[in-house]
């Protein structure tokens, strides 16, 4: 464990926390730009998290620790795999601490605690987006493991750190169609994990539509700006997840010191954002799908995850 | 002088003062008499295995106990590993059962609590025999006093007595496949000690035939799909500390016995035994999470989590054996590990899950979770206690049971070169079964513990609930500390385990290592549940600081009324219950489900058209039981109406029969001497 090291991970922490709610904003920007509207600009979330902030939480009635607790949970696993997942050096001091297994485990950690939160609340609206919520994570997890299947059999290890500088020194991989497949699968589940169209529409407040925005209903003032600051973390560590797992470049080496660390952050920076309007993009163009047509979607990326781990054998 | 002597004897002893202290204590002296000899029983075993896994051997002849056959005992890391597992599983429930049975809960009749320490004992020393004999007299005094016990409130629930039945049934047709499997195996090998039998050389066809019949056998008792149709109606309708028993310890013997037969004495066979095995296990993983998934009452949805965990197991003994047979003995171990590593995970959160539903059927008198709720106020440590045991059935890290599944994992998701097309293709599908499996134990324990013990009460009963008696409480507290030890310090275990698992694969091996971070032998993947903790609980304390400081001030939090869109005060019944949060499960997985829905509209006898009363009746059957055991049971009743055919009650017909009866044999024997 050496200095720079900590600084790589300390930078990961920062540039996620204070990213992720400007990613959200230009996500919603570009939907304004191509809807016509003028947009409330990139650092609307910002401003809102700030308002949010400095209010009083809420307690309702009959609540307990579970529905306290939940959003200090999410904050505080998103910020852990913010520090263990590669996305600026591959040199973290973390890494040993959780492989991509663990990251899986982690990221259900963080639905779980507001799914209980929501079940907390005795309200039909957060049994309802709990209930939902946990449909999906149920059918998303063997797609993800297979996934993971796919990227590390190769490799030999689940652990991010070795993935990621496998796949840097040998770039001619990520063209592979195990890589390619796995690529396609991992969209999915990281378009369902973070309630994205065409799975949930962040945008909606209409009861029967929603997952994510029921479980939160009850939420307001301080809690409520971590609520929102967490799903934007995890918005963002997903997409960098993606991108170290496919096209790493840019991401600084175990030795490459602390002079490779603005470069890293220019390139994170490039690819999430690029990632970001391209997803936003595409979101004007879908509609939300009925809840019970997710786990079609859901079964479509289950085979391609699954045909990932079959070429990566049978064409290797 | 090694401990495992006097220790086992101390069983022995134990048991038999318990049946005393059953028998002549007075009604209210006799469940505590019983219950500290069977926790002792249960200390006296965690011992005994921990010696054993420390490297202490064992072995005893006993001629005069038995007659003919004389009882061979003999203690070695594996079998120490399961016997430590029962030991504290034992102890742990039998202390509760002190606690649960004041106040008139529970069983206190003679012979119910008279069978509770034989069954203690026998449980204990069924991985202790060394013989085919001793293997068998043990098997199947366990299995009578199960039934006895599971059979204890046969009074005052009609279910029981049928949970009875099916056990009674399922268990002796797995007996009778374990004897004749056997008893093959030991005709074949001229002697009955297992000593001899690892030493037998069977031809390959027999060998399969005895691993068959064996993992019939052994599979019945581990609840494997389709055998496994007793499991959620006896754990669930036993004494709650007796289910802790069945669903935490009794369960495990089934892998033992694979282990032991399979592994140990045949020395591991072919390839498709183990192909089987993994098939077997992962169906039951699936079906036992999926029933779970959609049940609402609460010791059925944790006994088929059982039949969930025990099918993970079943699918990492099959993997190690695949792996075995396919030239990896490395993964072989490390997949043997994370079973047998499993077995103790699975023992510990759920003797503690059963334990504390046992309390909030104390305290509620229900066990149906459309009916709880709101016990987080009124029950706290017993929630937070139940909330430890989820973590581990869920499988969420830093729970217990992620390490095993960790390890699990960790062994399917590597490629075998040797293996060929056949491994290729069958891990991808297990580490899918896993996943699934694992998705959908968080949604199973997310709505156990989120509609169950959060929320409002759904019913008078729920809302009347107290907090359990002190001895409870203990009990369920020194499980959780097991558990957050296992989830915390999983490499502490790295000796005993790689013991263990040397025993079975007859070859000394370390699996596991470090300290803090958990290292695998062969594999650069590490993880290390104690810091993922640290991480989580330091990044919650800066949070809290950040938000402190954001805010400016010091902001006291405002209660307010929940929301209700402007109609008044959402009722208790507003709530979302069990049935309703695993709707859209059920709904996806309709077709492997079936659910049967039943829609009664009376109308009024004047018109058609007004509706007088509507009955909704919904249901999900166990297909299996319906698809399997149906046409069976229905043949058995046809068979069994050929008996009033055959004896009407006429007397000339019986003196025929034995007329002809005994013509008949006189002429057999003149044929053929």
């Amino acid at each position: 464990m050496n200095g720079a090291a900590l600084i790589g991970t300390a930078a990961q922490v920062v540039m996620v926390v204070a990213g992720a709610p400007l990613l959200v904003g230009l996500m919603r920007q570009v939907r304004a730009w191509l809807e016509g509207r003028a947009g409330a600009g990139i650092g609307q979330p910002w401003r809102d998290l700030r308002k949010l902030l400095r209010r009083a939480p809420a307690t309702p009635t009959g609540t307990g620790w579970a529905f306290r607790l939940a959003p200090l949970l999410l904050v505080g696993t998103s910020l852990v795999l913010a520090a263990v997942i590669p996305l600026l050096s591959t040199a973290s001091p973390l890494d040993h601490v959780a492989d991509l297994f663990a990251v899986v485990g982690l990221l259900a950690l963080g639905t779980v605690t507001l799914a209980l939160a929501a079940l907390d609340t005795g309200t039909a609206f957060g049994g309802m987006g709990a209930s939902r919520e946990m449909t999906v994570l149920a059918l998303v997890e063997p797609t993800i493991l297979v996934a993971v299947f796919a990227l590390s059999a190769r490799v030999g290890s689940t652990n991010l750190a070795e993935i990621v500088t496998t796949t840097l020194h040998d770039p001619l991989r990520v063209a592979s169609p195990a890589s390619l497949l796995a690529a396609a699968a991992l969209v999915v589940v990281v378009v369902a994990e973070t309630g994205r169209l065409p799975v949930d529409n962040p945008a909606t407040h209409l009861e029967l539509t929603m997952i994510h925005e029921a479980m939160i209903l009850e939420y307001a003032g301080s809690d409520l700006a971590l609520v929102e600051l967490a799903a934007s973390m995890r918005l963002t560590i997903l997409l960098g997840l993606l991108t170290s797992l496919f096209v790493p470049w840019g991401i600084a080496d175990a030795g490459a010191g602390l002079a490779a660390l603005p470069l890293a952050v220019a390139a994170f920076v490039a690819k999430v954002a690029a990632l970001g309007v391209v997803l936003g993009g595409v979101e004007v163009f879908i509609a939300k799908l009925r809840l019970f047509r997710v786990p079609e979607l859901l079964a479509g990326s289950f085979v391609l995850a699954l045909l990932a781990v079959a070429s990566s054998f049978f064409l290797a | 002088m090694t401990v495992i002597a006097p220790t086992l004897a101390t069983v022995g002893v134990l048991a038999g003062l318990g049946v005393l202290a059953a028998v002549v204590a007075p009604r209210r002296a006799r469940a505590v008499c019983v219950g500290a000899a069977t926790a002792g029983i249960g200390v006296a075993g965690l011992i005994a295995g921990t010696a054993a896994l420390s490297g202490q051997v064992f072995q005893a002849r006993l001629p005069g106990l038995l007659p003919l056959a004389g009882v061979q005992l003999a203690l070695d890391p594996l079998g120490g590993w399961f016997v430590a597992v029962t030991g504290g599983v034992l102890a742990a429930a039998a202390l509760y059962g002190i606690g649960y049975a004041g106040g008139g809960h529970g069983p206190s009749g003679r012979g119910v609590q008279a069978a509770l320490p034989v069954f203690a004992a026998a449980l204990l020393l069924v991985p202790a025999a060394a013989s085919v004999s001793t293997l068998l007299v043990l098997w199947e005094l366990m299995a009578l006093t199960s039934l006895l016990l599971i059979l204890a409130e046969h009074r005052t629930r009609p279910a029981v007595a049928e949970a009875g039945w099916w056990y009674a049934a399922l268990t002796q047709v797995g007996f009778v496949a374990i004897l004749l499997g056997l008893t093959l195996y030991a005709t074949h090998a001229g002697s009955d000690s297992f000593a001899d039998l690892r030493a037998a050389d069977l031809s390959p066809a027999l060998r399969g035939v005895v691993f068959v019949l064996v993992l019939a056998g052994f599979g019945s008792k581990a609840g494997l799909v389709p055998l496994h149709v007793w499991l959620p109606r006896a754990h669930a309708e036993a004494p709650s500390p007796v289910s802790a028993m069945l669903s935490a310890a009794m369960v495990n013997l089934g892998a033992y016995g694979v282990i032991r037969v399979g592994f140990d004495l045949l020395g591991g066979g072919s390839r498709w035994w183990w192909l089987l095995v993994l098939t077997l296990g992962g169906v039951s993983a699936l079906y036992g999470i999926l029933q779970a998934a959609v049940a609402a009452d609460l010791k059925r949805l944790l006994a088929y989590s059982t039949v969930e965990n025990m099918g993970l197991v079943f699918l990492g003994l099959g993997a190690a054996g695949t792996f075995a047979t396919s030239g990896a003995p490395a993964l072989a171990a490390l997949a043997l590990a994370a079973a047998l590593l499993h077995v103790l995970n699975h023992a510990g959160f759920k003797a503690l899950l059963f334990t504390a539903a046992g309390s909030v059927l104390r305290a509620t008198g229900t066990r149906d979770l459309d009916a709880l709720g709101g016990l987080r106020p009124r029950m706290p440590a017993t929630t937070l206690l139940f909330a430890a045991g989820a973590l581990g059935a869920a499988a969420l890290p830093p729970g217990n049971g992620f390490v095993s599944e960790w390890l699990l994992l960790q062994s399917l998701v590597h490629v075998v070169p040797a293996g060929g097309a056949v491994t290729a293709v069958a891990m991808p599908v297990a580490v899918a079964v896993v996943a699934l499996t694992a998705g959908l134990a968080v949604a199973t324990f997310v709505k156990a513990l989120g509609v169950g013990f959060f929320a409002r009460p759904r019913s008078d009963a729920a809302a009347a609930a107290k907090e359990s008696p002190p001895a409870m409480l203990a009990a369920m507290g020194l499980l959780a500390a097991a558990c957050i030890g296992l989830a915390l310090a999983p490499a502490a275990l790295g000796p005993a385990l790689s013991r263990a698992v040397g025993t079975s694969v007859r070859a000394p091996v370390t699996v596991l290592s470090g300290g803090v971070s958990l290292h695998l032998t062969g594999i650069a993947s590490t993880m290390s549940p104690l810091l993922i903790l640290v991480a989580v609980l330091v990044a919650v304390a800066g949070c809290v600081l950040l938000v402190r400081m954001a805010a400016g001030r010091l902001v006291r939090r405002r209660d307010v009324a929940l929301w209700d869109c402007g109609a008044g005060p959402p009722t208790a019944r507003m709530q979302y219950t069990a049935t309703s949060f695993a709707e859209p499960l059920q709904r996806v997985f309709d077709d492997v489900l079936a659910p049967e829905t039943d829609v009664d509209v009376t109308p009024y006898t004047e018109s058609a058209y007004l509706v007088a009363r509507v009955a909704y009746q919904a249901r999900v059957p166990d297909r299996v039981e319906q698809a399997f055991y149906a046409p069976i049971i229905a043949a058995a009743r046809r068979l069994g109406r050929l008996g009033p055919v055959l004896a009407n009650g006429s007397v000339h017909r019986y003196l025929a029969y034995g007329f002809f009866g005994v013509t008949g044999m006189l002429l057999v024997l003149a044929v053929t001497r």
